[in-house]
């Protein structure tokens, strides 16, 4: 019989595709429906945010900072403020902690209701982008009430908040806790053993605990793999040692254990958030007082000539912070992510850089997909939660 | 239109311009083009609580080729751009481009080297959204508007 | 383990190599090391058994522009059986900015190092892949440098260039046309 003539075909999965979260754009050689090699190119929306803030005064950063990673923007602001903190030398107070502790679990939970909703939809479970999208409308309320805007809130500054907790929060927060519990069960119920999930999830992208090392993953795609690693437990800030949560681990490595570790996540999630929820009381500090750096109320700037001259000072020429570099790691939604702050003794910064996690699990795509079939790659990517803009910057 | 009611003859009678628009405005069916965070208030305009569909978007398209709009939702980088005119030409006529968002209409936030100062240096724009990122409503208001604007296009 | 220790393990392990211990404001225990000995040190970081550095969470530079030495490149080690966590930084010279690569030592650092040098210019001695990562492939400049700006003032490209010449793509034509006539 004479030998089949075979050849490989190479396909673009462009930069302009629905299902690659973004803009990234893989160039995948197959054998028939195997893929037999894979090189991603990034870049198509670097923004230059880096170049940009050191043009900026330390708090007019935090927007900026906040669109990097648009998924868990108030993690992100969280985690720059934290880092010039750290330069500062200053210490907030107990109930500021336990407020960002709150947003940034609320804010994984967030993140990870967009990943299950974008993630089943490719895989075709279509419904589940629609229950995920509608809880996550709670929580962008939640967004809006603290500072007036879903997407973005920039809540966060260096050395506390931007204002007191408005009325209402505690309710519309327990209400929320209240319902998801439920929610999530019904999620598990229509994925976690529907056999065509299974048979798309199982065995697919798998990435063994030794390479989950070697690049670096650190986050739930580690965790997936046997790498028990959580800055929360090995490296605790803001006051996580003292918290009663557990950390999913799985050993399989394949899109299913991810699926399960970020869906355990969230329920862990939601017990800090009651935790925290008990230990903020509905009024008091909101930043420290140092004069320096958080301006003074309103109701005294409008009358005290001092708080007048304290808060344009502020606001025109901002606050010096001493020469050095600090890097504060905090557990994001993707793993651990932190801001490298170099300063230079001025208020502006000199270099902030980012550590995206999302860059080395791009780096990793090439290995979980290659063997596979060309349906699997499109269950990777949603599996391993790349948002483009932590990965371009 | 007159409607003959003496003689129960269900009948309208209008213009072949005016079936046109109606027809073009009420079924707009976007491509995929979400680039940032503006593509997270597109999809979620997109969901039950702000649902596009009641407007005629039923379906994002995949494929540039079977779509009739564009929305830019998010920041243009330099090396994005050819892409961006490569799909919109691949779209067939009639198009329109709405700008989603501060970014796209004239550079936003990031006002620097990697970034097009506004979509509009690259493709031709009909509505543009301001925002960062714009709520779904605004975003409604701006597809409304832009199928005012095709309701009072010439087919000639 | 406190960085005192660390330093002097970490000079008996690499028994070759400068390395001295910095302030630093933050958790990590932070180190100078010497150009030429960076893959040594890098490999007893990793190797060590009371170190264990396996991750290599972050590789940067910074631009000190105008100081000399101009660059400090930055790589931030983590190791969990141990809790420890370091900040290893190599200077450079702005003339003469190369330093070994350490993606034999750590693969993840490959795209982090293809990032450095296409923002700063540094170059990765046997480096796999030195290509630009974020910015379009013929884009001239390092944009990261203090010397080069923020805002250009020029119109986008909009076509890319063809990707075969002219004589190509007709001498694939005529290759499909004949294998395919069978």
């Amino acid at each position: 019989m004479p030998e089949l003539r075979t050849e490989t075909m190479t396909v673009n999965m462009g930069p302009q595709h629905p299902s690659t979260h973004g803009v990234l754009r893989l160039v995948l050689t197959l054998d028939g429906e195997t893929v037999c090699s894979a090189s991603p190119t990034i870049g198509f929306l670097h923004t230059g945010i880096e170049k940009t803030t050191e043009q900026k005064k330390w708090q007019q950063v935090i927007p900026l900072v906040e669109r990097m990673d648009y998924l868990s923007a108030q993690s992100n602001s969280m985690a720059f403020c934290m880092s010039v903190e750290k330069l500062l030398g200053v210490e907030i107070p107990e109930r500021v902690k336990n407020i960002r502790v709150l947003l940034a679990e609320l804010q994984r939970i967030n993140s990870h209701l967009v990943w299950l909703g974008t993630h089943g939809m490719e895989v075709g479970a279509v419904s589940v982008m629609l229950y995920c999208f509608r809880e996550r409308e709670l929580l962008l309320n939640i967004n809006e009430m603290i500072a007036g805007f879903r997407l973005f809130p920039s809540y966060m500054r260096v050395g506390g908040l931007r204002e007191d907790l408005p009325r209402g929060f505690h309710e519309a927060v327990r209400s929320f806790l209240d319902r998801f519990a439920g929610k999530l069960d019904e999620y598990e119920d229509l994925l976690t053993r529907n056999e065509i999930y299974l048979k798309r999830t199982q065995g697919v992208g798998v990435i063994s605990k030794e390479d989950a090392v070697a690049y670096s993953l650190l986050g739930p795609i580690a965790r997936a793999a046997g790498v028990d690693y959580d800055v929360r437990k090995v490296f605790p800030y803001l006051g996580y040692e003292t918290y009663d949560f557990n950390v999913p681990t799985k050993t399989a490595g394949d899109v299913y254990a991810r699926y399960q570790v970020r869906v355990a996540e969230m329920r862990e999630s939601m017990k800090i958030c009651r935790q925290a929820l008990d230990r903020i009381t509905p009024t008091g500090k909101w930043a420290i007082d140092d004069p320096r750096i958080t301006p003074p109320p309103k109701d005294r700037v409008y009358t005290e000539m001092e708080a007048l001259i304290q808060h344009f000072l502020i606001y025109s020429q901002g606050f010096t912070v001493p020469a050095g570099e600090a890097y504060v790691p905090v557990e994001g939604p993707r793993g651990e992510q932190g801001f490298s702050v170099f300063s230079d003794g001025t208020n502006r910064p000199w270099r902030i850089k980012s550590r995206a996690p999302s860059l080395l699990a791009c780096q990793a795509l090439e290995r979980m997909i290659v063997g596979g079939l060309i349906a699997d790659v499109i269950a990777v990517i949603g599996s391993i939660d790349v948002v483009m803009g932590d990965v371009d910057r | 239109m007159g409607l003959e009611s003496e003689y129960e003859i269900p009948v309208l009678t209008t213009t072949v311009e005016k079936m046109v628009q109606w027809a073009r405005r009420s079924s707009i069916w976007p491509v995929t083009f979400g680039l940032a965070c503006c593509a997270i208030e597109m999809m979620a305009m997109s969901c039950s609580r702000y649902d596009i569909a009641r407007f005629g978007a039923e379906v994002f398209r995949g494929s540039p080729r079977q779509s009739d709009l564009m929305i830019v939702a998010g920041r243009l980088s330099r090396k994005m751009a050819p892409a961006l005119r490569r799909i919109y030409d691949q779209m067939p006529e009639p198009k329109w481009v709405i700008s989603m968002g501060a970014c796209a209409s004239i550079g936003g936030v990031f006002d620097n080297y990697a970034i097009v100062q506004g979509v509009d240096q690259v493709v031709p724009v009909d509505v543009y959204v301001p925002g960062c990122p714009p709520r779904p409503e605004s975003l409604i208001y701006g597809i409304v508007q832009l199928q005012q604007k095709i309701s009072r296009q010439h087919l000639a | 383990m406190d960085g005192s220790a660390l330093l002097a393990l970490l000079q008996q392990a690499a028994p070759g190599a400068t390395i001295e211990s910095a302030p630093t404001a933050d958790v990590h225990t932070t180190i100078y090391v010497s150009r030429d000995h960076v893959v040594e040190v890098a490999r007893a970081l990793r190797d060590t058994p009371e170190l264990r550095f396996a991750f290599l969470a972050e590789l940067t530079a910074v631009d000190l522009w105008p100081r000399e030495p101009r660059f400090e490149a930055v790589y931030v080690l983590v190791s969990i059986e141990h809790r420890l966590r370091l900040r290893m930084k190599v200077r450079l010279h702005g003339a003469d900015a190369h330093v070994a690569t350490v993606s034999s030592i750590w693969p993840a650092a490959n795209w982090l190092e293809r990032e450095v040098w296409d923002l700063f210019g540094i170059v990765f001695d046997g480096h796999p892949d030195p290509r630009r990562l974020l910015m379009p492939e013929d884009w001239e400049g390092f944009p990261l440098r203090k010397d080069s700006p923020v805002q250009i003032r020029r119109p986008p490209h909009v076509t890319e260039a063809l990707q075969v010449t002219q004589e190509e793509f007709a001498a694939n034509l005529e290759h499909d046309r004949l294998t395919r006539r069978r």
